[in-house]
C-alpha cells in the first residue's frame, strides 16, 4: 500500500473517531429539552459528557489538520466549496462550547435557558451539516479544472444530500440517547431508553435509504456488506438498550457509525470528489496528495502519537466510568 | 471592497481575537499548576483556595480560547484555499502535529482536571494540570513554527510541475531560527499578560477590601493574606518574563533586519539606507513622497538594535523597494508604514509599561509591605489591558509588516485567497463572526468580573466552624473520602 492510501485511511480513521465520539455528545445536546425535564436533569446530561466533549472535538480538528497536511488540495476545495454550511458549523461549535462551560456558572433560570438553546442549536446544526457535506462529496460537485468548487447553496440541497443530513442527525440522536441510558441513572436513564426506541423508528429507515442510495451511486462491491452491518448494528443497539443491556447497546450503535463512515470513505476512494462539470476535473487521492516526504514524516508522528492519544482518552473514559445521577449535581458555582 | 479585503479583515479580526485568550491560557495554566503544587507541598488550604479561584477564572478564559481556535483551523481552507494548496505540504505538517501532540493532550487532561478533583489521587490530579500547562506551551511552538516559516521559508522546494511547495526538510522548518526566537518572544509576552492578569485580580480585591463600596460585606479575614501572595506571584512572573521578552525582542529585531528589511524600515519610518541609523521616537511622514516631515531620533540606536553595531548598515524603505522590484518585477512592496511604525512603538511602550509595573510592584511589596495609596492599585489593574494590547500590536507588526506577501518571496497575499468564494459569502461570515465575537466578549468579561467580585469564597465556601480556620495546615493525607475536594461541575 502506498503512503497516499495510508493517509487516506488515516483521515478516514480520524473522521470515524470523530463521528463515534462527538456523535453521542451531539445527540445528548439535541436531547437536552426532550430528556431533561428540569434543570437538575439537564445538568445530569451535560455532566455526563462534560469531561470528554472537548477531547471528542479534537478528533475533528485533527482530521482537518491532517487533511491540510496530507491532501492540501482536498482541504482547500472542500472547505472553500462548503463555505456557508461550514460557517454554520463553526458558529454552532462556538456557541455550544461556550455554553457547556458557562451555563452552570450563573444561578439564574433565564441565563440557563439561553445557553440551553445554544446547546440544542449548536448540536443540531453540525449533526445535520456533516451528513449534507459527506453526501455531497460522494455525489460530486460542480468543480473546474483547478478544483475550484463553483456551487451555490442550491446545488448542495438535492434530495440525496438532505437524506444524508437526516441520517446523521437521527443516528447521532439515537447514539446519544443510548449513551445517556448507559451513563446516567434515575429519570434521565428511563426516559433516554424510551427516546432511543422512538428515534430508531426514523433513524433506521433513514440509514437504510441513505446507505442504499450511496451504494447505488458509487458501487464498489465490498461496501455492501459493510452497509448491512451498519443497519443491523443500529437495530441491535436499539434492542439491547431497550432490554437494559446498555453497554452492549452503546457498542452496537458505535459500530453502526463506524460501518457507516467506512461505507462513505470507501465510496470516496480513489476519487475524492467527482466533478459534475467534467469528470476529467475530478479530485483524486493522488492528485490532492502532498509529497512523499511530508507523508513519511507525518506517518511516523501519527504512528507514535495516535496509539498514545487513544490510550489516554480511553483512560479518561475509565476514570469517569461511573453513572452520573442527580445526587452528583452539587449546587452551582 | 473585494473578497480579498474582507478575507483579510476577517483573518485579522478572528486571529487577534483568538490571541486575546491565548496568552492568558498559556500563562495561567502554569500559574494555576504552580499554586496547586504549592498546596500539594505545604497542605495549606490557602493555596488550594487560590488554585480553585484562579482555576475558575482560567477555565472561563480557556473556553473562549478553544472555540475561537476551531475557527482558525478551518479558516485557511475556507478563505485562503490557494494559499492552502500552495503551502499545505509544508505548513500543514506542523499544524497537524500541533493537533496530534498538543490539542489532544490539553483537551483530555483539562477534562480530567475539572471533573477529576474527587476521582483521582491527588498526585495524579496535580499531574493533570501540569500536562495541560505543558501541552498548551507545546502547542504554541508548532503554530509559531508554521507562522515563522511564512516569514522566513526554509526546508522546501517549489515543484515545477504543480507549482506547489514541497517539504524537503522538516527539521529545518522546526528549528528555523525565526521559529524559536519568535516562540520565546511570544511565550514571554504571554506570561507577562498572565502575570498581570493575576496582578489585576489581586490588586482589585485588595483595593476593594481596603476601600469598600457601600453595600460590600467584609471579606473573610484570610483573604488579605491570600491576595498578597498571588499579587507577589503575579509581579514575579511578569518581571521574569519581562527580562526574556527584551532579550528575545532584541533578537527578533536582528532577524527582521536580515530576513525582512522592509518590515524593519517600515517600523522605523527609515526611508533611505543609512549607516549608524537612529531610533525614531516620533515621526510624521509622507508615504507618497517617501520621506519624513518630522523625525525625533536617538542617534545610532536603531543600527545597534538591528545589527549589534552602533554604526551598522540599516536598509531604508525606498532602497528596499527598488531592490525588490529588481528581484520580483514591478509592484509596490511596501506594507502600511504608519501601522507598522505605531504598532512597533505601542508594543514596546505598553508592554514595557506592564513589565515596569511588575518590577516596581515586586519592590513595593517587599518584606510584607503593601502600598497604601489607592491609585497604585488602579494602575496595577491597568497593566492587564496594556499587556494584552502589546501582544496585539506585536502581531499587527509581524503580520501586516509581512505584506504584500503571505509567504515572503514566494506567494503574494493577493494570490492566496479562495477563487471560488464570493464577496457576499465573505461578508456574511465576517459579519457573523464579528457579531458573535462581540457578544461573547461582553458575556465573558461580565462573567469574569462577577467571579472576581464574588471572590474565592464563592468557589470554595469558608468553613463555618471557626476552629478549623483557613490558615491551618490541614495535612494533605492520601484522600480519605470525607476530605475530598469536590469537582467542578457544569
Ligand atoms: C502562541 C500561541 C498560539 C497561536 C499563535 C495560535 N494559537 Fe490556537 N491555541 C493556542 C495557542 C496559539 C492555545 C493556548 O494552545 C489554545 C488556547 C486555548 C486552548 O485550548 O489552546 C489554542 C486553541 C486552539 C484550538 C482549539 C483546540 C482545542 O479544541 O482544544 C485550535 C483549533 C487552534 N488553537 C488553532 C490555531 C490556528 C490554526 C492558529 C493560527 C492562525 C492559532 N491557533 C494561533
Ligand atoms: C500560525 C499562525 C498564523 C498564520 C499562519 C497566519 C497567517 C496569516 C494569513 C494567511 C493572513 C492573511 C493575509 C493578510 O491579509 O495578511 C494573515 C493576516 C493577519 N494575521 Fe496572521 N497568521 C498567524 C498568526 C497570527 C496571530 C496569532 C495573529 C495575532 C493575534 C495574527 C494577526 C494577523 C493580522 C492582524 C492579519 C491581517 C493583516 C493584514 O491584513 O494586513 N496572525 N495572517
Ligand atoms: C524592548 C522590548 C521589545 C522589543 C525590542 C520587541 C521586538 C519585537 C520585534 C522586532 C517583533 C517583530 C518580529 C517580526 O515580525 O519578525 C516583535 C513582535 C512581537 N512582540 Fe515584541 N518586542 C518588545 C516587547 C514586547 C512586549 C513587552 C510584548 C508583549 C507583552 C511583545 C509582544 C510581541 C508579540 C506578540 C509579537 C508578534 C510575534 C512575533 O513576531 O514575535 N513585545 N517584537
Amino acid at each position: 500500500m502506498d503512503l497516499t492510501t495510508i493517509w487516506f485511511l488515516a483521515i478516514a480513521v480520524l473522521w470515524t473517531g470523530y463521528f463515534v465520539l462527538e456523535g453521542f455528545d451531539f445527540g445528548v445536546g439535541m436531547l437536552l429539552p426532550v430528556v431533561g425535564r428540569d434543570d437538575t436533569d439537564r445538568r445530569v446530561m451535560i455532566n455526563a459528557i462534560g469531561p470528554v466533549w472537548d477531547g471528542n472535538e479534537v478528533w475533528l480538528i485533527t482530521a482537518i489538520g491532517a487533511t491540510f497536511a496530507a491532501f492540501p488540495a482536498w482541504y482547500g476545495s472542500m472547505l472553500s466549496g462548503f463555505y456557508l454550511p461550514l460557517l454554520a458549523v463553526l458558529l454552532a461549535l462556538i456557541a455550544r462550547g461556550v455554553a457547556f462551560e458557562y451555563r452552570g456558572k450563573v444561578d439564574d433560570p433565564r441565563w440557563r435557558r439561553r445557553w440551553d438553546v445554544a446547546i440544542v442549536v449548536g448540536s443540531t446544526v453540525p449533526a445535520l451539516v456533516w451528513g449534507l457535506l459527506f453526501a455531497n462529496l460522494v455525489h460530486g460537485l460542480p468543480m473546474d479544472a483547478g478544483h475550484v468548487v463553483r456551487a451555490g447553496l442550491g446545488d448542495l440541497r438535492h434530495p440525496y444530500a438532505l437524506l444524508g443530513a437526516l441520517t446523521t442527525a437521527t443516528v447521532f440522536l439515537l447514539h446519544g440517547a443510548v449513551f445517556l441510558a448507559l451513563k446516567t441513572d434515575g429519570p434521565v436513564r428511563v426516559l433516554a431508553r424510551t427516546v432511543a426506541l422512538r428515534t430508531a423508528l426514523v433513524a433506521v429507515p433513514a440509514l437504510v435509504g441513505f446507505l442504499g442510495w450511496t451504494l447505488a451511486q458509487r458501487p464498489t462491491g465490498w461496501t455492501l456488506p459493510v452497509g448491512v452491518v451498519a443497519v443491523l448494528a443500529l437495530v441491535a443497539g436499539t434492542g439491547l438498550t431497550a432490554r437494559g443491556r446498555e453497554g452492549r447497546g452503546f457498542a452496537a450503535t458505535a459500530l453502526a457509525i463506524v460501518a457507516t463512515t467506512v461505507v462513505l470513505f470507501g465510496s470516496m476512494f480513489p476519487v475524492l470528489v467527482p466533478s459534475t462539470t467534467d469528470p476529467a476535473f475530478s479530485l483524486t487521492v493522488a492528485g490532492a496528495a502532498s509529497g512523499g516526504y511530508t507523508l513519511q514524516v507525518m506517518s511516523w508522528i501519527a504512528l507514535v502519537m495516535l496509539p498514545l492519544v487513544i490510550g489516554y482518552q480511553a483512560w479518561s473514559y475509565w476514570v469517569f466510568r461511573r453513572r452520573v445521577t442527580r445526587a452528583h449535581i452539587a449546587p452551582a458555582h | 471592497m473585494t473578497a480579498l479585503d474582507l478575507a483579510r479583515w476577517q483573518f485579522g479580526i478572528t486571529t487577534v481575537y483568538h490571541f486575546l485568550f491565548v496568552p492568558l491560557t498559556i500563562g495561567l495554566s502554569a500559574i494555576v499548576a504552580i499554586l496547586q503544587t504549592a498546596w500539594h507541598r505545604t497542605g495549606k488550604v490557602e493555596y488550594l483556595r487560590a488554585t480553585r479561584f484562579l482555576g475558575k477564572l482560567f477555565l472561563i478564559n480557556f473556553a473562549m480560547g478553544v472555540v475561537t481556535g476551531i475557527v482558525q483551523e478551518f479558516q485557511f481552507g475556507m478563505n485562503w484555499s490557494s494559499y492552502s494548496t500552495f503551502v499545505g505540504d509544508v505548513f500543514g505538517a506542523p499544524l497537524a502535529m500541533e493537533a496530534l501532540l498538543a490539542f489532544f493532550l490539553e483537551s483530555t487532561f483539562i477534562g480530567l482536571w475539572i471533573f477529576g478533583w474527587d476521582r483521582l489521587p491527588r498526585r495524579v490530579h496535580l499531574a493533570c494540570i501540569w500536562v495541560v500547562a505543558v501541552g498548551t506551551n507545546l502547542s504554541a511552538y508548532f503554530i509559531i513554527a508554521a507562522n515563522a516559516w511564512m516569514r522566513h521559508p526554509v526546508g522546501f522546494a517549489v515543484d515545477p510541475a504543480t507549482g506547489r511547495a514541497r517539504l524537503t526538510d522538516i527539521w529545518a522548518v522546526l528549528t528555523n531560527d525565526q521559529a524559536w526566537s519568535t516562540y520565546l518572544h511570544v511565550v514571554s509576552g504571554a506570561f507577562i499578560a498572565a502575570g498581570l492578569f493575576v496582578v489585576a485580580v489581586s490588586a482589585y480585591k485588595i483595593q476593594r477590601a481596603r476601600w469598600p463600596r457601600r453595600g460590600d460585606t467584609a471579606p473573610h479575614p484570610s483573604e488579605g493574606g491570600l491576595f498578597r501572595k498571588t499579587l507577589r506571584l503575579g509581579f514575579a512572573v511578569t518581571a521574569i518574563a519581562g527580562a526574556l521578552v527584551v532579550f528575545s525582542g532584541d533578537h527578533q529585531a536582528k532577524l527582521m533586519a536580515q530576513y525582512e528589511p522592509m518590515k524593519l524600515a517600515g517600523a522605523e519610518a527609515l526611508w533611505e539606507d543609512e549607516q549608524g541609523a537612529g531610533f525614531s521616537l516620533f515621526a510624521v511622514g509622507d508615504i507618497r513622497e517617501g520621506r519624513n516631515h518630522v523625525n525625533v531620533q536617538v542617534p545610532n540606536v536603531l543600527s545597534f538594535l538591528a545589527t549589534g553595531h552602533l554604526d551598522g548598515d540599516v536598509q531604508g524603505i525606498n532602497d528596499v523597494q527598488q531592490r525588490l522590484e529588481q528581484q520580483y518585477g514591478p509592484g509596490d512592496y511596501r506594507p502600511d508604514i504608519a501601522v507598522l511604525y505605531w504598532s512597533f512603538r505601542l508594543m514596546m511602550g505598553l508592554g514595557m509599561a506592564g513589565v515596569g509595573i511588575g518590577v516596581l510592584g515586586l519592590w513595593l511589596t517587599r518584606r510584607g509591605r503593601l502600598p497604601d495609596r489607592r491609585w497604585m492599585y488602579r494602575v496595577a489593574v491597568l497593566g492587564l489591558p496594556a499587556a494584552l494590547a502589546a501582544n496585539v500590536f506585536g502581531w499587527l507588526l509581524t503580520e501586516m509588516g509581512r505584506q504584500p506577501w503571505t509567504v515572503v518571496g514566494e506567494l503574494l497575499t493577493a494570490a492566496s485567497v479562495s477563487p471560488g468564494v464570493s464577496l457576499t459569502e465573505v461578508a456574511i461570515s465576517l459579519s457573523a463572526f464579528t457579531l458573535i465575537y462581540a457578544v461573547l466578549a461582553v458575556i465573558e468579561a461580565r462573567l469574569l468580573f462577577r467571579y472576581v467580585v464574588a471572590g474565592p469564597g464563592a468557589v470554595m465556601p469558608y468553613p463555618t466552624d471557626p476552629a478549623d480556620g483557613d490558615t491551618g495546615t490541614a495535612a494533605a493525607r492520601p484522600d480519605p473520602a470525607d476530605e475530598r475536594v469536590p469537582a467542578f461541575v457544569y
